[in-house]
């Protein structure tokens, strides 16, 4: 019954979202009011009804309610009460149901705080989500309907994937959704901006906090999904570029990218046609990403051409939208007056060389990723496009924008002094100096490389320090002066400081660990001789069965002694899912400082003999501190009075005068 | 990521009755140099049956072949070159994770250097444009941009 109710609420749903988007637009261009006002009702309302279809579909898996085929396919009585919920969106169809909840979230918080939009804006804007949202709604009711029934209802589900049984994938998906799906809202900005026909600094000021949320999800979502796959997959590995990463990675550097031609565009007017196709094409990042994970296409062609039928829906929404808005843009954008003026060495300057490089790195991303897929379609011949290329690619075109971001915030808006930026950054030359330094006496000068990679880091860490130091002139006032200035900035200084700061955290660990890890495999027996890692012994202690809800795992007991006579216990172990038989790796963590030791066993033999691999990774947690600092910093952003959404009063009252 | 877990998954299965570990102790050559331009390599090829992962990092049994059929290679004294011209003649450009710069792989090399072309190009168009209006907003503009923001807290 309730699943029925479900279904209905979706297609109720749609047809709100389909009023959203017809009588919105139509009310938006005929300038007429009471039209108008149905949009933001009909946001609201489209958020109630998918709220609860979502609803009904958790209720269904914390019930175990078998009559549901999703529910069989996808879920297990005995699985814990946290992954039965976590099924919901582990699986094709719920996660698109759960895509669409989030567009409508969005949609209804434009509606319910746009209230210092123009009306006319407020509603293209809304016309605009509504649109994709109907849109998606079609897709979710006609091809990925997760409330279809099964007769007669099993006794027992398949379970969940053993590999999405694990928390970090429980809150992967959803981040990353409020990060693809945020971003629509830029979109819908950008598009509403085209059909209105005007665009100001205003605009991108309604704009940015939108997209520094999304950007703040995006981050915490691609960061905990590399987590995941560090310490569940088993390799140790924390970044693949896989085709599905990259699908969240392209958004991402798009949408760094937006959030600093906006920041142009907001403080100087300029830069405002780039700005509105960075939003266009943002999003259209964020389709691909959906398109390329949900469509089976990376898989293999072949297997997107037998079963086409979600495939080619979702590519058919992807030409529209994709295609749409930027024929739009092409019609629209040059009726758009271009913006302010700017010298080369200047802040405006700095900020359109950052949107160059991550572009063009973006971009470098985007053919790789889609390269073969084309290439086989067209001439049947198949390449593969891994991680070498893109160490080889990705990697130089970001070495100048790190080494360029401390100047940045350094430099001042229209006509910046480079010379003067140079003086300031001494501090932080120095500081890279002293880290390489430190760095080559430490490991013995092993890798220039990395070396440089260390020297790098401490540049942006430091340079990212400089900036607020000199505004409050640190070491130049007395110190209570200096505190009482830093107290007064705004947030958002703070904010640029911890997203560049987190940026060098995360190189400091991604040099680290890739340069200096060490990697031991040995075969060992309980009580068997003992090996030495990273100045640590390690034996084989026991080897012990052991039961979890829903498995059943064969754990390796390894101790751990350091050379002070400490002693820790590692419990790497074979795990098998019982539903699904599949057998999974559980590798084992110890955190030593920023640094870890890795455990991850592979076969245990019937004498015990066990097969192991153990990584020692110095300063690999950094690589997600990194992230936490940025996100730290978005944060802090977001809250500056002067970007708070729906503080309008507040806003006007604390708006400075653009430093 | 759900799709490529569940094919980890399905590979798992299929493919490994129990998931061993990628590079197992059996394999390691004795000499040391050796070994480092074997992982190296490895690093380089792609496990052909699984899911974007190379024959260091992969625990099927067609990537331990692999690693064994490469490391008898490098003891017998091949270049490296010789051993990749060897294992792409035996199964196709596809082993290769970094492609071949070769006619049909032109548009994917040249990408990251056409995009900084095009950007740089972009921007030296911008920045030619002379200053002549000398503030960003004009007076009537920074008005409206008053009167909305006014009008909206309302």
């Amino acid at each position: 019954m309730f699943a029925e109710l479900g279904h209905y609420a979706l297609v109720l749903a749609f047809v709100l979202a389909a009023v959203q988007a017809g009588v919105g637009y139509w009310g938006a261009t005929r300038g007429d009011g009471r039209l108008m006002s149905i949009a933001p009702s009909a946001a609201l309302m489209q958020l109630l009804f998918i709220g609860f279809a979502f609803a009904v579909l958790v209720r269904a898996y914390v019930t175990s309610d078998f009559s549901l085929l999703n529910v069989v396919e996808n879920s297990h009585s005995a699985k814990p009460l946290v992954f039965k919920i976590a099924g919901t969106w582990g699986n094709h169809e719920g996660s698109m149901l759960l895509w669409v909840l989030i567009l409508a979230l969005f949609g209804a918080s434009v509606a319910a705080f746009g209230a210092n939009l123009p009306q006319k804006l407020k509603t293209l804007v809304l016309s605009v989500q509504g649109l994709i949202a109907a849109a998606f709604l079609l897709f979710v009711i006609l091809t990925s309907n997760p409330f279809t029934r099964i007769l007669p209802a099993p006794f027992e589900g398949n379970d969940l994937n053993p590999l999405l049984q694990d928390i970090g994938l429980a809150i992967h998906p959803p981040l990353l959704y409020l990060g693809y799906v945020g971003c629509s809202i830029a979109f819908a900005f950008a598009v509403a901006a085209l059909i209105d026909g005007r665009i100001d600094a205003a605009w991108a000021r309604w704009v940015r906090p939108w997209t520094l949320a999304a950007w703040l999800f995006l981050t915490a979502g691609i960061a905990m999904g590399s987590y995941w796959a560090y310490y569940e997959l088993g390799w140790g590995g924390w970044w693949f570029w896989d085709p599905v990463e990259n699908a969240s990675f392209m958004p991402w550097l798009a949408a760094t990218a937006l959030l600093h031609s906006a920041l142009v565009m907001e403080k100087r007017d300029a830069l405002k046609i780039w700005t509105i196709l960075l939003a266009i094409l943002t999003f259209s990042l964020s389709l691909l990403g959906t398109f390329l994970v949900r469509s089976g296409v990376l898989t293999s062609v072949h297997a997107f051409a037998s079963d086409p039928t979600r495939g080619v829906f979702i590519l058919a929404l992807l030409v529209f939208f994709i295609g749409g808005s930027l024929a739009l843009f092409a019609l629209r954008a040059p009726a758009l007056a271009p913006g302010g003026i700017f010298a080369p060495i200047s802040r405006e300057g700095a900020l359109v060389l950052n949107n160059m490089l991550l572009t063009a790195a973006c971009a470098t991303v985007l053919v790789g990723t889609l390269y073969p897929l084309a290439l086989e379609a067209l001439t049947g011949r198949l390449i593969s496009v891994g991680p070498p290329f893109f160490n080889l690619t990705f990697g130089p075109l970001m070495i100048p924008l790190l080494l360029l971001v401390p100047f940045g915030p350094l430099l001042a808006w229209k006509r910046g002094d480079v010379y003067a930026a140079g003086q300031r950054l001494v501090f932080a030359f120095g500081a890279a100096i002293l880290a390489a330094l430190a760095a080559a006496a430490l490991t013995g000068a092993r890798g220039v490389l990395a070396i440089l990679g260390i020297g790098l880091a401490a540049w942006l860490v430091a340079g990212a320090l400089t900036e607020p130091a000199f505004r409050a002139k640190l070491f130049q006032a007395p110190l209570g002066d200096s505190l009482r200035r830093a107290y007064g900035f705004p947030r958002s200084v703070w904010g640029t400081m911890f997203a560049h700061l987190g940026l060098g955290v995360a190189l400091f660990g991604i040099v680290a660990s890739t340069a200096w890890q060490t990697e031991t495999v040995a075969a060992m027996r309980p009580g068997g001789e003992s090996i030495q890692v990273a100045g640590r012994t390690v034996v084989l202690d026991s080897i012990l069965p052991r039961n979890g809800p829903n498995y059943s795992e064969t754990v390796a007991r390894f101790a751990v002694t350091d050379a002070g006579g400490r002693q820790i216990f590692l419990e790497p172990a074979k795990r098998v899912y019982a539903v699904r038989g599949t057998p999974t790796t559980e590798s084992d963590i110890a955190t030593i400082g920023f640094s870890q030791l890795y455990f991850s066993v592979g076969d245990i033999l019937m004498d015990g003999t066990t097969t192991v691999r153990i990584y020692w990774k110095p300063l690999v947690t950094l690589i997600w501190i990194g992230p936490l600092f940025m996100i730290l910093g978005g944060l802090l952003s977001l809250s500056d009075r002067r970007l708070r959404v729906g503080a309008p009063r507040r806003t006007r009252a604390a708006v400075v005068p653009a430093e | 990521m759900r799709k490529r877990l569940a094919l980890l998954a399905l590979a798992g299965i299929l493919l490994a009755g129990s998931p061993a570990l990628a590079v197992e102790p059996d394999e390691v050559l004795a000499d040391p140099a050796l070994e480092a331009r074997a992982r190296d390599l490895s690093a380089e090829l792609r496990c052909m049956v699984c899911q974007n992962q190379s024959i260091d990092d992969s625990s099927a049994p067609l990537a331990k072949d692999l690693r064994i059929l490469l490391r008898e290679r490098i003891s017998a004294g091949d270049t490296d070159e010789q051993v990749m011209t060897f294992l792409v003649a035996r199964y196709g450009d596809f082993i290769l994770l970094r492609p071949r710069f070769a006619p049909y792989t032109l548009v994917l090399w040249l990408t990251p250097v056409l995009m900084l072309a095009l950007g740089a190009y972009a921007a030296f168009a911008v920045l030619r444009r002379r200053p002549r209006a000398e503030a960003a907003l004009t007076e009537a503009e920074r008005q409206r941009l008053d009167r909305l923001l006014k009008e909206d807290t309302q």
